[in-house]
């Protein structure tokens, strides 16, 4: 496994939380293989770990929490291609050996290293099926399209992951709508029931479009720009409908200017990717932890590969 | 069956080949009336709701009782919000308030 990495067995790639303890290229090799990964997978599980690490990931509230949420790594770039990684039918299911073993592996690293347990630390009150690896490639056939690394400053061409604090898969199903604006309006009571129907600007989501969706934006001539603009207006809401209490419902956002239309996600909390199979008008959300809610203290992160 | 391993294996550790360090048990207080209580309000929605409601609990009880609030549920609790704590109280409820 260490044959995956020009990296020296014994450098020390970070302290692991919750107990921050160190963690070396030899302790990342070791969980590579328990999880069943290919000494070329490597580069991406260590980028990842670093990712996971740095504070503005926010990995030990993200781990001790009693929330879903656990690491989900999305990959982009040459890597992903020659890894032969999943962006196709079942991206977000079984997906292949690379997208299994490189998510099961930080998920061992997390659980083995930094000693984030269930049942100890670890005391979510349901989890979600992640804990145990959720890693997948985004779809970058489509030349129009801007991949997520790249809409996030990355440049493009490169090898590049995104680590986002994801609670599990959320269906979408809408065989109906035929145009942009329609989708659009559909999609936004969708992402606006994550959480919580009067919840905003709470967390963050993935909007995994799949290929039938993403079809009938880019007929249209819409872009990843355009659609996130579209969306991000299209789910906002009057705050006075979103108050405690309001609409018979207890939960609720605070008061504020009553009249104020609260987008559901903080500008740029809702992460595009293009992902599936090529059949089928379903695509899937993925909302985020609730730390997100405070933009300042955990995002998402995207960084490059080092190969 | 058992399988003897070659004399050559060597087997790694998984884990950061820590454990948890062990302390005796503090012995229980003869008067907790001299107690006090530290309550710390680990920045989750609703934390501040729960230590409302357990002050007038403690102090019926004749226990004194110091609020303390870390700024978010994202972070672990500074080392210095730590030592004040371990300075100024004997004993501590932290609100994880779900």
């Amino acid at each position: 496994m260490l044959e995956g990495t020009r990296r020296a067995p014994e450098e020390v790639v970070g302290q692991v939380p919750p107990n921050l303890a160190p963690c070396t290229v030899e302790q990342v090799a070791i969980n590579a293989v328990m999880a069943g990964c290919r000494p070329e997978y490597m580069p991406v599980v260590l980028a990842a770990l670093e990712v996971a690490l740095e504070p503005l990931f926010t990995l030990h509230g993200l781990t001790c929490s009693t929330c879903f949420s656990s690491p989900v790594i999305i990959v982009n770039g040459p890597i992903a291609r020659a890894l032969g990684m999943n962006s196709g039918i079942n991206a977000l299911g079984q997906g292949n050996r690379a997208n299994a073993t490189i998510g099961r592996a930080l998920n061992l690293i997390v659980r083995n290293i930094g000693g984030g347990v269930p049942g100890l630390i670890d005391r979510a009150t349901l989890g979600n099926p992640g804990k145990y690896t959720f890693c997948f490639a985004e779809d970058e056939s489509d030349e129009e399209w801007e991949p997520l690394a790249t809409r996030r400053g990355i440049a493009p061409g490169r090898s590049a992951l995104t680590l986002f604090q994801g609670d599990g898969v959320t269906g979408f199903i809408d065989q109906r709508s035929r145009t942009p604006e329609a989708l659009t309006r559909s999609l936004a009571q969708a992402l606006n029931s994550l959480g919580h129907v009067k919840l905003a600007q709470w967390l963050n989501a993935v909007l995994v479009l799949s290929p039938e969706h993403y079809a009938i934006y880019r007929d249209a001539g819409w872009d990843r720009r355009r659609i996130e603009a579209e969306l991000h207006e299209a789910t906002r809401r009057p705050r006075r409908d979103l108050l405690r209490g309001v609409g018979g419902l207890e939960e609720g956002i605070a008061p504020g200017p009553e009249d104020e239309r609260v987008p559901k996600f903080h500008e740029g909390g809702l992460l595009v990717v293009r992902a599936g199979g090529q059949a089928g008008l379903f695509s899937a959300m993925i909302a985020g932890w609730t730390g997100g809610r405070v933009r300042e203290e955990s995002q998402p992160i995207t960084r490059e590969i080092r190969t | 069956m058992t399988v003897p391993l070659p004399s050559a294996t060597v087997l790694r550790d998984p884990t950061a080949g820590r454990s948890g360090p062990r302390r005796d048990r503090v012995a229980p207080r003869r008067d907790p009336r001299s107690l006090t209580v530290a309550l710390l309000d680990i920045g989750k929605t609703r934390s501040d709701e729960f230590i409302d409601a357990l002050v007038p609990l403690l102090a019926a009880r004749g226990l004194s009782t110091r609020r303390y609030r870390k700024p978010t549920n994202t972070k672990p609790a500074t080392p210095v919000l730590l030592q004040t704590i371990a300075a100024e109280c004997q004993a501590a409820v932290v609100a994880l308030s779900d």
